[in-house]
């Protein structure tokens, strides 16, 4: 159960994994999440997106990044070992219909999440515009696996290393001036990422999905600390959403939320860096 | 009553049942009587607040035998028909006096399946022994007999001595039953159903199995070993227990019976969803569900910082609201993660409190402050975290639906506790995931599934308890509608 299929390294932290898992490969629809869990005793259950699946195979792909504790022990994870625990999918499906022209924007580690939404508005016949953006050429991700299947695709990163020089909104705006504006709009990245993005497709009305990634345990609607503010209400992501219109989520709020437990992260990935550094060390001598 | 200590309790039941040997047998009723009510040794307030072991260290041998002379054996049994199982409680305590506690639980589990955890946490004041002709007597229900102790004795015991026997399986049948949820419902229904011969898988949404027993009632309270106990032998009656599925989203509940071959379902989810006061403020950084506290504390072992991955806030000054026994867990947690000053807020009075009394009293003697005839009106915060939380006065007014005199808001007269943390704990509503995901399943307005007094729901082969159709009530309760169900679906598969 739960063993690593394959495992690529897509940039310094970010990491790709194909998974067997062949239950969630057969149910799972764009848009879903897992939950993992390195440790059954200790591990904190962290939920990440799934980012493709192969039901034949019987697996998912996930991609993540190395922000804390339990990332950088999921990292260390080679070929053939299995993760503990493995649950899903969570999470309501995207709703995905023929709406005719959809523009999906990926920030960072947010493209992984993207692509199957993006896959499967294009199957379901949409026109379909990719926008990936990044802060530096390294840190694009999964520029192939989208140019596969765009109609058209922008790549931007912050210091113009790679793409335009160009935070993810100027090509989206460029592309709800056109005569034929999208009619929707899905924007999956940081929290300040995707409010712009809102603030931006708000200007010319076009209907926004984002898809929220906040701090959870349970996944099934027990413990309420996934919630957010969504149009003036509390949502809970792991069963209301993940996805909520973009144009009424508190963003703000999602990233105070986030910020819950920085001071315990901080001390936990200093925890890591010193073992990582101390590893170093030790293979050098 | 003060906190008495363990020696002392231990040496006051030898000489007494020293005494009572001298005495001619069987005990007259009189002498019953006056027999003195067996206090239940329990860790030194102060010390035990702050570690996570058990709190009550259970009858020592001698008090057993004394409090189990105290019954005074009626015909009529009031206390069995108090019983949401009906446990023969005179007959069981009667082999507590000859000595003979494997007999004792014999008899009990004849009809209660997890007496260890019954023992501890059923609210017995409000059930078998509300009733007891002792306690009438003595015109106090904390003086009737002590059923649930010499319940937990009796089980603890098994244990300890490793005399747990697995029941008998009858003959594979060749039929197979998918019980969701593994907290109290379902792992009675697991055990009843497999009993019977039929294969039983039961599914657990979480990493672990035993629910509510595991992620939300505090190690303090029931340890965790006593549980995996129970799924010990669930597992060694050959019931598979499959963690990490979650029937609506792994697999959908009619695929289980379409697809994967089962022939009956039983829904035991429970009522995890919290309730929040629709209150500003509530989504501050530092205000948590009960079900959140508890779970990152219990589950996930976050009060082990040294090990543990999942973080929790430890702050000094902590407000919970409620008044029932989540709210004493999560008071109770807070003081163990290290809590200064722990203010419970409960806009009744402790009359009204739904928690146990036995709850009550422990959370008061570790230092948790009861500020009653209160209710939080706002929770304030700077920067996005909590600082402090308004509260108002009530009083007292009219009774209302639930029979309970109305708190009455005090116009003016707000004020503010500086607190570093919130913990929320007014209940819980119905999980609609099943619901959600099941076409044709009927629930009431509440999301409660529906069901006939033997568990069947609207839907053929379907059936569910506990929690998720009694809204949140108790583990003994969630037993009885499992009992009743796992009957209705042996009867189910026994046709041909």
């Amino acid at each position: 159960m739960n063993q690593i299929l394959a495992k690529e390294q897509l940039s310094k932290d970010v990491y790709r994994m194909r998974i067997r898992a062949p239950l969630i490969a057969e149910e799972r629809k764009p848009g879903q999440f897992v939950i993992l869990q390195m440790d059954t005793d200790f591990g904190e259950r962290i939920p990440l997106t799934i980012a493709n699946a192969d039901e034949k195979e019987g697996s998912i792909t996930i991609v993540f990044q190395v922000v804390g504790r339990s990332t950088w022990v999921l990292a260390q994870m080679e070929e053939g070992e299995s993760i503990a625990n493995l649950v899903g999918p969570l999470g309501r499906p995207t709703h995905i219909e023929k709406v005719g022209t959809v523009v999906c924007v990926g920030g960072g580690i947010g493209v992984a999440p993207t692509y199957p939404i993006a896959q499967a508005m294009k199957q379901a016949g949409n026109k379909l515009i990719v926008i990936i953006g990044a802060r530096t050429k390294e840190l694009v991700i999964m520029e192939e696996d989208m140019r596969a299947i765009a109609d058209e695709l922008f790549i931007c990163t912050d210091d113009g290393s790679y793409g335009r020089k160009d935070l993810v909104t100027a090509p989206l705006k460029e592309v709800c001036e056109r005569q034929e504006k999208p009619d929707l709009a899905v924007a999956i990245g940081p929290p300040m990422m995707m409010k712009f993005c809102a603030l931006t497709t708000q200007l010319y009305n076009v209907p926004t999905v984002v898809s929220l990634n906040s701090i959870m345990i349970d996944g099934t609607g027990m413990c309420g600390g996934c919630r957010v503010s969504v149009g003036g209400q509390t949502k809970f992501v792991c069963v209301d959403g993940p996805e909520f219109d973009g144009h009424q989520v508190d963003y703000d709020l999602l990233i105070q939320r986030l910020g819950a437990f920085r001071e315990q992260e901080k001390i936990a990935a200093d925890g890591c860096r010193m073992h990582e550094e101390a590893m170093e060390k030790g293979l050098k001598e | 009553m003060s906190w008495q200590n363990p020696d002392e309790l231990k040496e006051a039941a030898r000489l007494e049942w020293e005494r009572l040997e001298g005495l001619a047998q069987p005990l007259k009723p009189r002498d019953r009587m006056a027999l003195p009510a067996q206090e239940m040794p329990t860790q030194e307030p102060l010390a035990r607040a702050r570690n996570m072991r058990e709190v009550a260290t259970g009858y020592f041998a001698d008090q057993a035998r004394v409090e189990a002379q105290r019954c005074l054996q009626c015909k009529n049994a009031p206390c069995v028909n108090g019983c949401p199982v009906s446990i023969r409680i005179p007959d069981f305590i009667a082999e507590l006096v000859k000595g003979d506690p494997a007999a004792a639980i014999r008899i009990i589990k004849q009809t209660s399946l997890l007496p260890a955890v019954c023992g501890r946490v059923c609210p017995q004041e409000t059930q078998c022994q509300q009733p007891c002709t002792l306690g009438k007597a003595l015109k106090s229900v904390e003086k009737a007999v002590a059923i649930g102790r010499l319940e937990r004795y009796a089980a603890d015991w098994e244990r300890e001595h490793n005399a747990m026997q697995s029941p008998v399986v009858a003959p594979a049948t060749g039929r197979k039953v998918a019980v969701v949820g593994s907290g109290p419902a379902g792992i009675t229904v697991a055990a009843d159903v497999r009993r019977a011969g039929h294969e039983v898988v039961l599914f657990e949404a979480f990493h672990k199995a035993g629910g509510v027993l595991v992620y939300g009632i505090p190690e303090f309270r029931l340890p965790k070993a006593i549980v995996q106990t129970e799924l010990d032998a669930l597992k060694q009656m050959g019931v598979e227990i499959r963690t990490n599925f979650v029937v609506g989203r792994t697999r959908k509940l009619a695929d289980l019976l379409e697809k994967d071959g089962f022939d009956a379902v039983f829904v035991g989810t429970g009522a995890g969803l919290p309730k929040f006061m629709n209150i500003e403020g509530e989504n501050l950084v530092g205000v948590y569900s009960a079900n959140e506290y508890l779970t990152r504390s219990n589950l996930m072992k976050a009060y082990n910082s040294d090990k543990a991955f999942t973080p929790i806030h430890s702050p000094e000054r902590v407000a919970v609201l409620g008044g029932g026994n989540v709210a004493m867990d999560a008071a109770r947690t807070a003081l163990r993660l290290g809590a200064k000053n722990v203010h419970l807020i409960y806009r009744r009075t402790e009359v009204e409190m739904p928690a146990r009394v036995e709850e009550v009293r422990h959370a008061k003697e570790e230092g948790v402050q009861f500020h009653l005839l209160q209710n939080a009106r706002r929770i304030l915060g700077e920067k996005g975290r909590v600082t402090a939380v308004e509260c108002l006065r009530y009083e007292l007014g009219e009774p209302d639906a639930s029979g309970r005199r109305r708190p009455v808001e005090v116009a003016g007269s707000e004020f503010q506790i500086p607190i570093d943390a919130v913990i929320i704990a007014i209940g819980n509503e119905s999980n609609p995931l099943i619901k959600q995901t099941t076409p044709g399943l009927e629930t009431d307005k509440w999301g409660h599934i529906l069901t006939d007094e033997n568990g069947r729901t609207s839907l053929p082969k379907v059936f569910a308890g506990g929690d998720i159709v009694l809204g949140a009530a108790t583990v003994i309760l969630a037993m009885g509608e499992g009992r009743k169900a796992a009957a209705a679906i042996n009867a189910l598969l026994s046709q041909p």
